[in-house]
């Protein structure tokens, strides 16, 4: 006769989330903005991982993407400008049992929230970081960000940006404890959903940087990259993203990088003539806050009376 | 030689110091005891003991306080605290010490001028004259190491003090402080304030039996070493104040008959945060708060909580808010220039009805301003500080042993009204310490776990009874309850509010719940009288102060009274009622406030203490204000002073 593996359950599920069934309010982004084809990514991994949409929080800040917890059916914290990262770390600090997504701009996490972006990555709890980085201020209407690229006019440089734009994933591979970094783009979306997917999978904090544009101030920042495969870099390794035949052959220009090597993923980073994506660097032992904050859940309420008693005693008259 | 003879005060001549010998160690010797052994019997006294930073004259302080609450005196204790971790030695800046007020009764705050002085040195003596911390006939025990310094000038300089010192009116007694320990240690300045505790002890008449025990309980972790030195330099300051000190007292102690505890006042918040079961305290490192957290880590996780130390200000509330939305509230604690960071995420707490607790430790503003003094300066800050309305509570604890009932009261406001509830104490609280009685536990104090039960779908995440505004969170894990918390105007569901209608009834909802709350409160307990000239009305760490000014003035037969508010927003209910039988209502406070009659300040354009603005704006009675900023608690007697004048007016205004 056949025979059934351990984990194999014959049980009909008793329930199942459909894709619709993580659909939030009706999407009220551009058409054409790059925020859809994330929010796809994010209901597909949600469907496809069965997430308990009670179980599941996105957080985010402000600005055209953080208003994603929206559009999504699960809870959602749209929170304040820059500052989703202290609020999911709160979240996650006593609740292991959740997953935590955090939706954040180029401004958000790289200009008013910087500070908590490279503590976060520091704290590494287990969090999927996406940051959705258009190089523009699209909300507030087109103001230079930490990303625009050097000269890009916009209404607040009208001359053309004085600043070399900032690069997040250099950035990060700066933190120590880095433990997940990642770098995708919107106009491949099954990279972009197999990014996030691997995003999701580890444990800690991964950080994922999303090339996507805004139909309206950043329409053509990405273009070259978009219309000449052969300027985006992809990144191969088995330790890497997982990918189809599909994805490979679309880009031609890969560099087989061993996410271990920190330095090399520096190096990479750090290329200005290509735009890489894949995985740079994943580092499954580093530690984790969230371990630690986690601990001591379970006390009853009379081991926790006993310890008070027992700090009371040294108080004593 | 030595010479234990006290010269009194002559008219018309400068008392001499009283001198022991050549600052030379003497030994224990086994001549009978002087006769003035017999202590003179006084019913209060205040000690203050100063060092250099370092020397440990704080720690003397803290032990002695601790052993005179043992003794079942009352006592009220404050540090004297310099800005530096380690300033020039021989500063006045650097002064670091302990003030303690002694009482056969309970005592509530650290008093007017200190009856007993020890000084490390001369310099650090002066920092306590410049605040007026001294009176005519105070006794100050100086170290007359100094004498014999090997630098001239040092010799001159204390020489000079010494002689200025007494023509203050001071009663100088030098004593061979760092020469008797030399006896025990090769370094005396490490063993001065163990050598000083036992000659207090000796002063003051305290049952050494208790004392010996607090040594070696305090040093015991350290080192069994470290125990025989210091029990050895006890004993010498002890037997040496036996032999030489003529002025010693007895204040008749009262054992109490319920246990009691002693602590400060952060101490008392961060028990309070464990007896309330929140398990979450996240903070920055900020001075006068950071000593809460100091505690709170050393036991936090014997209840299974933990403290965050946070980025900045600003992610520490978000890091509490986060772990309040998903579970059990949580708290963070602050002082002034924190809670000006956190003032965002505190109108997002209120926007979305977060429940969270936000601890203010105030210090002197505006700005970086007095970091380790006192100050009554955030009160307008904690209640209107926010852009737009953000209605919230904002309560005061007076006491030492209330910074500890608060906690569990402020959770439980935090929930039942869900938003942040404001809790505002200060440096005075913070370092101050007191005996109370010890808090019964109750297992209803503890926060319930996390409700994860299924949640109706039917019932949206802000479903505001429109009469009380009150409504029940959802939490993640709640399968049905599932919603997106937003900073936007939104409505019931939590969607972003598009029509202005909605705005309109949200701002009705939460600020209905303060109109609630305000309405399950008592009118406050008026101290005095219930009628009279003037009413005294205080809040925070003023209350002892106050009351006893208040009593003071009271046996001087002036019609006075106070009241003294720990609810501030919402405000205590019946207080225009209770106003109106006075002739007179004046705030007293610790902040900042123009004193009628200085140039260009009319009647009209006089900027009012805190308190007093809010009072104004509430009541619509003309109330008045006393108020200074010192940076340190206002002694009784100031307040009284001030009273006092007050009063004169009032006979001649009419």
């Amino acid at each position: 006769m056949f025979e059934l593996n351990d984990d194999w359950d014959l049980e009909p599920k008793s329930r199942v989330c459909l894709l619709e069934d993580y659909a939030g309010s009706e999407v009220r982004w551009c058409p054409g903005c790059g925020d859809h084809a994330v929010l796809s990514a994010v209901q597909r991994l949600a469907r496809d991982k069965q997430l308990a949409p009670e179980k599941t929080v996105v957080v985010s800040g402000i600005g055209c993407s953080s208003r994603f917890p929206h559009y999504m059916s699960t809870y959602g914290f749209h929170g304040l400008h820059g500052r989703a990262l202290p609020v999911a770390c709160g979240i996650r600090s006593r609740r292991p049992d959740l997953d935590i997504f955090v939706v954040t701009g180029d401004g958000d996490c790289c200009a008013i929230g910087t500070a908590h972006w490279i503590h976060a990555i520091r704290y590494n709890m287990d969090l999927t970081i996406l940051l959705l980085d258009n190089n523009i201020y699209g909300l507030t209407k087109n103001q230079t960000s930490p990303t625009t690229p050097f000269g890009w006019r916009s209404q607040t440089h009208p001359r053309g940006s004085f600043f070399a734009s900032l690069n997040p994933i250099a950035v990060t591979l700066g933190i120590q404890n880095a433990s997940f970094v990642a770098q995708t783009i919107d106009w491949c979306p099954p990279h972009l959903y197999a990014t996030i997917r691997a995003a999701h999978e580890h444990k800690g904090a991964s950080f994922v940087r999303i090339f996507q544009r805004c139909p309206h101030f950043t329409e053509d920042v990405f273009a070259q990259a978009r219309e000449d495969p052969g300027r985006v870099l992809l990144m191969t390794h088995a330790q890497g993203i997982p990918l189809d035949a599909a994805v490979l052959k679309m880009f031609p220009n890969r560099a087989g990088h061993d996410p271990s090597n920190l330095a090399e993923a520096r190096e990479l980073a750090c290329r200005e003539d290509v735009c890489t994506i894949g995985l740079f660097y994943r580092n499954p032992g580093g530690s984790r806050y969230d371990e630690v904050t986690a601990q001591g859940l379970g006390k009853t309420p009379g081991e926790k009376l006993a310890a008070i008693e027992m700090a009371l005693d040294g108080f004593m008259v | 030689m030595i010479s234990a003879v006290v010269i009194g005060r002559k008219k018309g001549t400068i008392p001499q110091p009283i001198r022991y010998g050549n600052m030379s160690a003497t030994a224990i010797d086994s001549r009978p005891l002087p006769d003035a052994r017999t202590p003179k019997v006084v019913d209060q006294h205040i000690i203050e003991i100063v060092s250099d930073s370092g020397e440990g004259a704080q720690t003397c302080g803290q032990m002695f306080g601790a052993i005179c609450a043992r003794s079942g005196h009352g006592v009220w204790t404050v540090e004297i605290i310099p800005a530096e971790i380690e300033p020039p030695s021989r500063s006045r800046e650097g002064a670091s010490g302990n003030r303690i007020r002694l009482g056969s009764k309970a005592v509530t705050n650290a008093g007017d001028h200190a009856d007993l002085v020890v000084a490390f040195n001369e310099q650090v003596l002066y920092s306590r004259i410049d605040v007026d911390a001294l009176r005519s006939g105070t006794l100050v025990f100086l170290d007359g190491t100094w004498a014999e310094h090997p630098m001239e000038e040092i010799r001159r300089s204390y020489a000079e003090a010494v002689r200025d010192f007494q023509t203050r009116g001071y009663v100088v007694i030098e004593v061979p402080i760092e020469q008797q320990c030399r006896k025990h240690t090769d370094e005396p300045r490490r063993g001065k304030n163990i050598w000083v505790l036992g000659m207090l002890c000796a002063i003051y008449d305290l049952e050494m039996d208790r004392v010996r025990g607090e040594v070696t309980r305090r040093f015991s972790k350290r080192s069994a070493a470290l125990v025989e030195k210091n029990l050895a330099l006890l004993e010498d300051g002890y037997q040496w104040a036996l032999r030489n000190v003529e002025h010693r007292f007895h204040i008749p102690g009262r054992p109490a008959t319920t246990p009691m505890v002693v602590m400060n006042g952060n101490q008392a918040l961060g028990l309070g945060i464990m007896a309330a079961g929140m398990e979450v305290c996240s903070m920055y490192p900020i001075t006068p708060a950071t000593s809460a957290s100091h505690f709170l880590a050393s036991v936090f996780d014997r209840v299974g909580g933990f403290v965050h130390q946070a980025e900045d200000e600003i992610a520490a509330i978000g890091f509490a808010i986060g772990a309040s939305y998903a579970g059990k509230t949580a708290a963070t604690i602050t002082s002034g220039p924190g809670l000006a960071l956190k003032t965002e995420f505190l109108g997002l707490a209120v926007m979305a009805e977060v429940p969270l607790v936000v601890i203010v430790v105030q210090r002197g503003g505006p700005s970086t301003g007095l970091p380790t003094k006192i100050e009554q300066g955030d009160l307008l800050a904690a209640l209107y500080g926010s852009p737009g309305d953000s209605p919230k509570i904002v309560i005061a604890p007076a006491t030492i042993e209330e910074c500890f009932h608060f906690m569990i009261t402020a959770r439980k406001l935090a929930e039942e009204f869900r938003g942040p509830v404001i809790v505002l104490t200060d440096a005075n609280l913070a370092t101050g310490q007191q005996p109370f009685p010890r808090p019964q536990l109750r297992e209803s104090w503890l926060a319930a776990p996390p409700d994860q039960s299924e949640w109706d779908p039917n019932t949206p995440p802000f479903a505001w009874d429109l009469e009380t505004g009150l409504s029940r969170r959802p939490i993640p894990g709640q399968r049905g309850g599932e919603y997106v918390l937003t900073g936007l105007a939104h409505d019931e569901a939590s969607h972003v509010a598009y029509e202005s209608r909605i705005n309109q009834r949200a701002m009705e909802m939460r600020s209905r719940k303060l109109s609630v709350f305000r309405s399950s409160l008592k009118p406050p307990k008026v101290h005095g009288d219930a009628e009279g000239d003037l009413l005294v009305v205080g809040w925070g760490s003023t209350l002892g102060a106050i009351e006893e000014a208040v009593d003071r003035l009271r046996t001087e037969g002036h019609r006075v009274s106070c009241l003294h508010l720990r609810f501030l927003s919402p405000l205590e209910p019946g207080l225009k009622e209770i106003f109106a039988r006075f002739r007179k209502v004046i705030t007293v406070e610790i902040n900042y406030s123009d004193e009628p009659g200085v140039p260009c300040v009319t009647p009209e354009s006089r900027r009012y203490a805190q308190l007093a603005q809010v009072l104004r704006a509430y009541t619509l009675v003309d109330v008045d204000c006393w108020s200074r900023v010192p940076g340190s608690p206002i002694p009784p007697g100031m307040i009284q002073d001030a009273l006092r004048r007050r009063l004169g007016s009032l006979g001649t205004e009419e």
